[in-house]
């Protein structure tokens, strides 16, 4: 199972939730938005992405499941 | 016969429940808040001044309205729900970054997040680990026994947001005296007084980076020497947004470390956990994040209609978020009343959610773990001093923790 991580970056306010929940995929660039680490953009679905999706207080991540 | 069942159903029924209480045990909800904890997610609640307001104690129904646009934060609004007389103190101003919407908060918060970051917050590490060192080496030279609120809970996060935003902490003596009385004084008056000093003395304080040549390393020397300058930030605003730093960066923090301590004495087990595997310290401050929910009652104003778990908030109503209660909604969380370092990520709302979830909850992290790291790896005789139940905590109309915490070694 491949996904796909999408980030508003417009709805983002740096509370570094991603970040915490999954430091292999998501950081902070130096505005303090979120951002993918290179390569994750299209990972291998790590059970943490989602932990990170959910615990984004405004919703600004979304993973959607992609064939292969 | 029908009135008659009515009139006898509604005896039992008990009045809507006060909101807030004085909690019985400092790390538990109040034991009147337990008609809410019967799984409605929210319920009508009185006030001081017998204002009915809606209170949240469901976590789905929770993160629903914090991130809803349609509740505001700005305490203008005449329907803002005052959960205490002290609250109505500066009420008519314009409150930066917390008393705020969208768009203006979001401008505000950008202009801070890049200080609050986990990366930053990871690099001060070490900073923050010679300040939490230096001052037990002090305790312990002058003890046992100690007040663990005076000698470390509140000088490990004050001289660390002082050294952040660049206030002299020659000055904590007057700034936690002001923010004691902001938070905790006596009168809505007395409240508004220490505001006012700590809003002239904050002044002060940009007027004199202002006039410097460079800019300091502090987060207010950069808003000087950048926001304000390039007309991005007003004065008004940058004074509000430094004070609103400075409280809430030493407030809350001391508080956890204090109440924190308490609850982990008062659990043997679960300390003896934490000492035999250091390793579980972030899940240990998760754990107590969670359990003690001291920023109890976040407040929200309906500006339109609502419909929620088949309720309707209208347009003006007010909106209390009960933190220790839904916290603990057992719909999440397996004996929500215990301790447990090892509950799988269940997205406590202790810092909020929503646009105005803490700016500092990555720093308060880091200070927590290195503060409660560090107290129990150096003193493994840490017990306290006094019988548990004679120590004081804070009333339920600020935020949770001890008064103080005489504690021996």
């Amino acid at each position: 199972m491949h996904i796909e991580i999408d980030i508003d970056t417009d709805v983002c306010i740096g509370a570094g939730q991603c970040a915490l929940a999954a430091p292999g995929v998501f950081t902070q660039d130096d505005d303090g938005y979120s951002m993918l680490l290179p390569g994750s953009e299209n990972g291998v679905a790590d059970p943490m992405v989602r932990q990170a999706a959910r615990s984004c207080p405004v919703s600004a991540i979304t993973v959607r499941d992609t064939a292969g | 016969m029908t009135e008659l069942t009515d009139i006898t159903g509604s005896a039992d029924l008990p009045g809507p429940v006060a909101f807030p209480q004085d909690r019985t045990c400092p790390y538990h909800p109040p034991t009147g808040y337990e008609p809410l904890r019967d799984g409605r997610p929210l319920s009508r609640v009185t006030l001081y001044d017998g204002r009915e307001v809606w209170l949240v104690t469901a976590q789905t129904t929770a993160r629903a309205l914090l991130s809803d646009p349609r509740l505001s934060t700005d305490r203008r609004h005449s329907g803002f729900p005052v959960p205490t007389p002290r609250f109505e103190a500066g009420r008519d101003r314009r409150i930066a970054l917390l008393g705020m919407d969208d768009p203006e908060h979001h401008r505000q918060r950008r202009m801070l997040i890049p200080s609050f970051t986990v990366k930053r917050a990871a690099a001060l590490r070490p900073w923050i680990q010679r300040i939490v060192d230096g001052l037990l080496d002090a305790m312990t030279e002058q003890g046992p026994p100690a007040d663990l609120v005076s000698a470390f809970a509140l000088p490990v996060p004050s001289m660390v947001i002082c050294g952040l935003l660049g206030v002299p902490y020659a000055d904590h003596e007057f700034f936690e005296e002001q923010s004691r009385r902001l938070l905790r004084g006596p009168t809505a008056a007395d409240a508004q007084e220490a505001r006012d000093r700590l809003e002239e003395y904050l002044d002060g304080l940009i007027e004199a980076k202002a006039k410097e040549a460079g800019p300091g390393d502090g987060i207010l020397d950069d808003l000087v020497h950048h926001r304000l300058r390039d007309g991005e930030l007003e004065r008004a605003d940058l004074v509000s947004l430094a004070l609103i730093l400075l409280v809430a960066g030493h407030e809350t923090t001391a508080n956890m470390i204090s109440l924190g301590t308490y609850t982990l004495l008062q659990h043997p087990g679960r300390l003896a956990e934490l000492r035999a595997d250091p390793a579980l310290l972030p899940a240990v401050v998760e754990e107590l994040l969670r359990m003690l929910s001291i920023a109890e009652g976040l407040q929200r104003v309906a500006l339109a209609d609502i419909e929620i778990a088949g309720a309707t908030i209208r347009a003006g109503e007010g909106v209390l978020f009960a933190t220790s209660v839904i916290n603990r909604d057992t719909a999440v969380y397996d004996g929500p009343d215990g301790v447990d370092f090892h509950r799988p990520d269940r997205h406590h709302v202790a810092f909020g959610f929503g646009i105005h979830q803490c700016l500092g909850q990555n720093l308060a992290r880091a200070e927590l773990e290195i503060a409660l790291g560090a107290l129990f790896t150096r003193l493994p005789g840490l017990r306290l001093a006094a019988p548990a139940e004679d120590i004081p905590f804070k009333p339920g109309d600020t935020i949770q923790g001890m008064l103080e915490l005489p504690v021996t070694w």
